[in-house]
């Protein structure tokens, strides 16, 4: 396959930023979309220039390091994976791929492709997790009857890899989905109910905090999740948000 | 429970409720013009009623225009709030892929609305209030004396075409608005559940039925007369 790249390069923080565009040649529709960019970075190592920056870990669509905002859309244009995950043969030969960085004001762009996304790592230490008593005498969570479709919704929430593609999806820049899928895993299992009130106050207060935008229910971010998580988590945070909020 | 309207959630449960609100008073409206097509003069007896009735003037009529004013700022807020959310546009966005027209474009059909809502007052509204509290005239009927005003008012108003184009295509705006907005207002509070999937028929039905209805009593009025 031959390609045209338009990617966004940017030296820092504070650089203005630009698309800039790259032939390349030979790209087998057989590669994931990180391989073809690993092929076009060699090119610009051998040729002295700068190779393009961009997030990328497991390459197995579970760490949720991978971003990239590919053709309008994040994690590019297949469903239910990351970008990892997408292959070459979803393009056509001779297309113009764009390749953006994931926008949002709370995930600032360190350099090219690679965005800072802390943000959610802040949303998770104000409450994305259960205090446990380790003195000897912790009780097995095992041992704890959790109704089935509970069982199963928290399990389906756990799955979000806050790869942060439903911020970047978000017409608004909104985290909902990813704090929603953060406060449901807990609130629906009995070891989250304890701290159910203020965890979903704290979560909430620093989503807030870090500028991302508000829910406009257009549910973009459900169908560009690379795991598929679903929007009934919001409507679930927004009763727990309610809830507290009435408790005090 | 202090400062939830400052909290993203809040505003949304907020916007959420003025929206039940309106949707409510939207089908009480229509129940009452599309009395006008089928007998003038139970629309007459009806209007009489609201336009006199302390209970709708004084406490409900306050509330919805409170409930407009709030509706209109509060998505204007948090459409400022949201664009500066992502001050850096994406060169390419795909956003037909994964939401609808109407989803993203919710500021723009409600700005049509409110619009349209401006011309509405200016029809029915200001001079409904002119006649009634600032010149004192609380009988409802017509400067002859002969019968109430009300459906004649209405009649006349849809004598010209232009007005009735702007009305019909303020309807469509409604329908835009109406067909993301119903739906969206129950995830906003929280319900989410089992009865989502039948509530969307129901909600397609309301969003198209509704306007629908106000675009045949305008029309039927203008081709009436």
């Amino acid at each position: 396959m031959n390609l045209t790249l338009k990617i966004w390069r940017q030296k820092n923080a504070n650089d203005k930023g630009k698309l800039v565009e790259y032939p390349i040649s030979d790209i087998s529709p057989d590669m994931s979309f990180l391989e073809m960019l690993d092929v076009l970075n060699e090119g610009l190592i051998n040729k002295g220039d700068e190779p393009v920056e961009f997030d990328h870990d497991c390459r197995e669509g579970i760490c949720g390091m991978c971003s990239l905002y590919i053709n309008g859309e994040a994690h590019g244009p297949d469903r239910g994976i990351t970008t990892c995950q997408l292959h070459m043969r979803m393009f056509k030969d001779g297309d113009t791929i764009v390749i953006e960085p994931f926008r949002a004001t709370a995930f600032p762009v360190i350099k090219d492709l690679v965005v800072d996304r802390s943000s959610f790592d802040r949303i998770q230490h104000a409450g994305g997790f259960i205090s446990v008593n380790t003195s000897g005498n912790t009780i097995d969570a095992n041992a704890i009857p959790v109704n089935k479709h509970d069982a199963d919704d928290a399990f389906s929430a756990a799955t979000c890899i806050g790869c942060g593609a439903c911020v970047a999806s978000c017409k608004n820049s909104s985290a909902m989905l990813f704090v929603g899928a953060k406060v449901s895993q807990f609130a629906l299992l009995p070891q989250g109910k304890i701290e159910a009130t203020d965890r979903v106050l704290n979560m909430v207060k620093q989503m807030d905090e870090e500028g991302f935008g508000n829910c406009t229910n257009t549910g973009a971010c459900e169908v560009e999740c690379p795991k598929g998580i679903s929007l009934e988590n919001i409507a679930r945070m927004n009763r727990e948000y309610l809830k507290a909020s009435l408790k005090g | 429970m202090s400062g939830i309207l400052n909290s993203s959630i809040g505003r949304k449960f907020a916007m959420a409720l003025s929206a039940f609100f309106l949707m409510i008073f939207l089908l009480q409206h229509f129940a009452i013009n599309i009395l006008s097509v089928f007998s003038p003069d139970a629309f007459n007896e009806v209007s009489h009623f609201m336009g006199t009735f302390w209970l709708v003037q004084y406490i409900f009529q306050p509330i919805l225009i409170f409930g407009v004013i709030f509706h209109f700022v509060m998505g204007f807020v948090l459409e400022i709030k949201n664009n500066s959310a992502r001050k850096i546009s994406y060169a390419k966005n795909n956003g037909s892929a994964n939401s609808s027209w109407m989803s993203r474009n919710m500021i723009w059909s409600g700005a049509a609305i409110l619009a349209f809502i401006v011309l509405h007052f200016i029809d029915f509204w200001f001079p409904e209030i002119n006649t009634k509290y600032i010149q004192g005239d609380m009988s409802g009927l017509l400067a002859d004396g002969e019968g109430f005003r009300y459906y004649e008012e209405l009649v006349h108003k849809f004598e010209n075409p232009i007005r009735v184009a702007a009305y019909c295509l303020a309807f469509v705006f409604l329908a835009l608005h109406l067909l993301h907005g119903f739906m969206s207002a129950f995830q906003s509070v929280g319900a989410n559940n089992k009865y989502t999937k039948s509530l969307k028929g129901f909600a397609k039905v309301y969003a198209i039925g509704i306007p629908l209805g106000f675009i045949f009593i305008a029309i039927f009025h203008y081709l009436n007369h």
